[in-house]
């Protein structure tokens, strides 16, 4: 089925005529069709906006002016990041009918790049969460296995992967949210370092944590998607001047790659808690790097152990702020109210907003208010420049830092969500990464006892993209996990 | 205004919001005009859609530094913004973007006189914010409507130290504050319109005592005569209470201009725990040496520079630097006037008395700059010219002007065209003198006996036979040298 292909050979086969952009597309949405009533990771399609980009494309690749590889190629977009006439509602009630006359420059980038949005993606509300059972819209369900989540935020984006009805898609990681759902599903996904993508147009969570990347079947495509991505916005003032890097390079040597790389393990990614599968599979993955040549040295990252306080502080401080604008009062969700100002703004919020994200403007608002700022905010600001400093310290000795995605493989729906504080800890692993502001890309590096996928994290120097996509593909080109699919849905329904 | 204090001295500090004069928003493309239709000057930025960015304009921190400049301030090589959050209809973010731990500017100061005597205001900080929308009630529909033009115009934020004791002071301060951000193009200053905005923190303390009382912020204040009506009345107020053995609670309270007393605001409308944090929209302002000092370089010359040069490269007195200096173009429009006919005090006399009467008239002054002035400055040099060179009379000088206003036409061709030439030849003056004093023997013989004052008389009657045309220097000196017999 072609939308199993790699978008690299899908361009290969686009270019060559073999396969036309409408059929691509088509097939696309069929595959939607047939499994999205088991997966759910569609909130919205698009067929009508998606076969016409299909025209447009084919009408390209038939004249010789295509933009690039990515024309042609159906990608689907989670649904925190606007797209003009499309309905884009974070996954929140508050947002329901919430229709952008704008795209997010990301969006924008993927269309001038010729590629066919399919849909918007289902995700954790407002991307806060681990395992899509946040989402006001149902839980997307993991297609290894219906029962499990498919990690969180952007579980719809990953799904949507993994199962064949889009051949790439983009997520957003605040926390983890592009790497848990990647590793959970086994296919790969990249937080660029923070400011190399625009979040112009992206419904932001946490500001100084949150960034746009890909999610894709394999390395070379993860290289392709962000190449596209990529480069400075001037509409926001939090992307960088610097010029992109050669994505495509990067991957071109294959297992080669690895040679002469400094892989750093840190002592502290490895513990108690921890599947003992997933840790072998790790383990397994430095050898493979061994024999292909790189070098592999023990590693710490002293202040590990408080990143996750110091993330749900200060994330939280920022969503408290930037969840403030759904007020009823200018778009989005009003509830119907008798009473005056005061009541208006609780009875929306209180009805547009579900429990996690109320839980976060909580936390958020608390550690900012009077006389509370000190302990909480300003004292996470300096753990995050403790943080940032372990990693500068292994990277004067390093190329990459490689670890676990997270303690375990995808767990059962329901499994955490009474437990916000086990669910937290799933992005243990993952975020001193966006507190550092670093690239990292997760890829599969093995399968658990029940058939789960298991994620491989390696994470490079600030704007290091090109040395994790290097090293990345070197591992892929020495193993076969990229190849493993899921069982086939075509005939599942959704259990219970 | 005399107040009543009693035992107890009062201090004052002022917050001033001033709107600046970008072509466009703070953090957006969208027109910062003020006056346009509702909601025309929008777009997803300053409406704070999902996924908005600010981008910072350039010409705001140019502004900013501008006024720190020439308010003595250090300009901070680096500043940052913070977020001020709270939930209000006409805040669409639910935040302001302001300046909080670290503003741009701080440590100025403001030269001031009051009743001759020169004071010093100090400024704590300056800092830059975006304004907000506005709400409007309709009470056709009995609904709360939003205009959002406003959402996003930069403001500066003046914070001075409580360092004014008498509402005469904050007035003068104001005036000066704002006559400084005209001169430098900055900010029009319109208070009505709330282009130039002022809050006062007032407190009284027992004379002689250190420790400040519990402050009150009054707001609401869109006049000078407000700010000091609100200011005394406020000031009195805390001394009826603390001499009725009261206590005062730290409050905010608004003026009410009809009925000339503040109120407190709802506690709910004041008791706010702003929860600021740095932007992460936002990196740190850098703002480099060079970028100030090529500011520092076009600064132009300031009220109190330019006053003082009136009075002493010009000669001209104190009451008339300090009224033409006052505004800057007005300034600008008296020293046009002075370059093309150098006698800076008639110039003076002419600004601050007719020109400034018709500008008042027309309400030319409620534009931020006059253009459109009453004659032109070189019309103005011509005529002042025209009564040097003797050429005509100061009384004929009023007519030529009365003409120059409805026609436009230069004071020489009016002159010309109504033949007002002013009559310096002897012979016509001699005969017309010869003729008054024939036909007024008896009062010529009065005068020689040592009836002075009659002299008058004879002028006037000279003037009168010559249509007003005789030189009047000419005339004297004649009828004086006659009158002696």
């Amino acid at each position: 089925m072609p939308t199993d292909l790699t978008i690299a050979a899908a361009a290969e086969r686009l270019r060559r005529g073999d396969l036309t952009a409408v059929d691509l597309t088509q097939t696309a949405l069929d595959r939607i069709a047939a499994t999205d009533g088991a997966i759910h990771a569609f909130l919205t399609v698009t067929p009508d906006e998606a076969l016409a980009a299909a025209r447009a494309a084919d009408a390209a690749l038939a004249s010789g002016t295509a933009a690039g590889p990515l024309t042609g190629i159906p990608i689907a977009v989670k649904d925190v990041i606007a797209t003009a006439g499309i309905r884009t509602t974070a996954a929140s009630k508050i947002l329901a009918d919430f229709v952008p006359a704008y795209d997010a420059t990301v969006t924008r980038r993927l269309k001038d790049a010729g590629a066919v949005i399919v849909g918007k993606v289902n995700c954790d509300e407002f991307a806060m969460g681990s395992s899509n059972e946040n989402s006001a819209y149902g839980v997307t369900r993991n297609p290894w296995d219906l029962d499990r989540v498919p990690g969180g935020s952007s579980g719809g984006s990953a799904a949507a992967v993994a199962a064949g009805q889009a051949l790439a898609s983009l997520g957003t990681d605040t926390g983890g949210s592009i790497r848990l759902p990647a590793s959970y599903t086994g296919i790969v996904g990249m937080k660029p370092t923070y400011g190399r993508v625009s979040r112009f147009g992206v419904v932001a969570y946490a500001s100084s944590l949150d960034q746009v990347g890909p999610m894709t079947r394999d390395v070379t495509d993860c290289a392709l998607v962000l190449a596209t991505l990529a480069g400075h916005d001037p509409r926001d003032s939090t992307s960088v001047h610097r010029p992109v890097g050669d994505y495509a390079a990067a991957v071109a040597d294959g297992v080669a790659g690895a040679r002469g790389l400094r892989i750093a393990l840190p002592r502290e990614y490895f513990g108690e808690g921890m599947q003992p599968a997933v840790e072998q599979a790790v383990r397994t993955a430095a050898t493979t790097f061994r024999d292909a040549g790189a070098t592999v040295h023990d590693a710490s990252l002293p202040h590990t152990e408080h990143a996750v306080g110091t993330y749900y502080i200060l994330a939280t401080a920022e969503a408290s702020s930037n969840l403030a604008r759904y007020d009823g009062i200018r778009y989005g969700l009003r509830a119907p109210t008798d009473g005056g100002l005061l009541d208006l703004y609780r009875q929306t919020r209180a009805a547009g907003f579900g429990p996690e994200v109320k839980r976060r403007i909580m936390l958020g608002t608390y550690v900012l208010s009077s006389g509370y700022y000190d302990a909480y905010y300003l004292k996470a600001q300096k753990v995050r420049t403790l943080i940032r400093r372990d990693f500068e310290q292994v990277f004067a000795g390093s190329d990459v830092i490689m670890t676990p995605v997270a303690p375990t493989t995808a767990f059962r729906i329901g499994e955490k969500t009474a437990d916000p504080l086990q669910m937290y800890l799933s992005d243990v692993f993952m975020i001193s990464i966006n507190l550092a502001g670093l690239p990292a890309i997760v890829l599969p590096c093995g399968v658990d006892e029940h058939g789960m996928p298991i994620g491989l994290q390696i994470v490079g120097p600030p704007f290091g993209e090109e040395i994790v996509l290097r090293a990345a593909r070197a591992f892929e080109a020495a193993t076969k996990w990229h190849q493993l699919r899921p069982p086939d849905l075509a005939e599942r329904k959704p259990p219970n | 205004m005399t107040l009543r204090l009693g035992t107890f001295e009062s201090v004052i500090g002022l917050e001033v919001h001033a709107e600046l004069l970008t072509a466009s928003k703070i953090f957006c493309g969208c027109s910062a005009a003020f006056g346009a239709p509702p909601n025309q000057h929008t777009c997803p930025v300053c409406l704070g859609m999902p996924g908005m960015l600010p981008v910072l304009n350039r010409r705001v921190v140019e502004f900013a530094v501008r006024a720190g400049l020439a308010t003595h301030s250090k300009i901070a090589p680096v500043s940052r913004w913070a977020r001020k959050n709270y939930f209000y209809p006409d805040l669409c973010k639910g935040y302001q973007i302001s300046q909080y731990e670290l503003p741009i500017c701080e440590g100025g100061h403001v030269d001031i006189v009051v009743e001759g005597v020169a004071q010093r205001v100090r400024l704590t900080r300056i800092h830059m914010e975006e304004d907000t929308g506005k709400n409007i009630h309709d009470a056709r529909s009995n609904a709360s409507l939003v205009d959002f033009n406003r959402s996003g115009v930069p403001l500066l934020e003046i914070v001075s130290e409580p360092d004014m004791t008498w509402p005469a002071e904050a007035v003068a301060y104001l005036r000066a504050l704002r006559s400084t951000l005209q001169y430098l193009q900055i900010c029009d200053g319109n208070m009505e319109e709330g282009s130039f905005r002022c809050d006062a923190n007032v407190s009284v303390r027992p004379k002689g005592t250190t420790p400040l009382g519990t402050k009150v912020e009054i707001k609401n204040m869109n006049s000078f005569r407000n700010v000091e009506r609100a200011i005394a009345f406020e000031l009195e107020r805390h001394v009826r209470v603390l001499e009725d053995g009261g206590t005062l609670v730290q409050e905010t309270r608004l003026w009410d201009p009809d009925r000339e007393e503040t109120r407190p605001m709802r506690s709910k409308e004041s008791a706010h725990d702003y929860r600021y944090f740095p932007d992460p929209d936002l990196p740190p302002l850098v703002v480099s040496d060079a970028f100030v000092d090529e500011i520092r370089r076009t600064l132009p010359e300031l009220p109190e520079a330019r006053r003082a040069r009136f009075v002493g490269a010009l000669g001209l007195p104190d009451y008339d630097a300090d009224v033409l200096t006052a505004r800057r173009d007005v300034a600008d429009y008296f020293e046009a006037v002075v370059a093309t006919h150098a006698n800076a005090k008639a110039a003076s006399n002419w600004v601050m008395g007719d020109i400034l009467r018709l500008v008042r008239e027309r309400k030319l002054d409620d534009a931020p700059a006059i253009t459109d002035w009453p004659v032109a400055a070189a019309h103005l040099a011509e005529l002042i010219a025209l009564i040097d060179e003797d050429a005509i009379s100061g009384k004929i000088a009023k007519t030529v002007f009365e003409e120059m206003v409805t026609s436009g036409e230069t004071p020489r061709a009016i002159v010309a065209r109504l033949g007002l030439t002013q009559v310096s030849d002897e012979g016509p003056i001699i005969a017309a003198i010869d003729e008054v004093l024939a036909a007024n023997a008896a009062k010529v013989a009065e005068y020689r006996s040592g009836k002075d004052k009659l002299y008058g008389f004879f002028v006037g009657q000279v003037m009168k036979a010559t249509a007003g045309k005789a030189n009047p220097g000419v005339v004297n000196r004649i009828l004086a040298e006659r009158l002696k017999g």
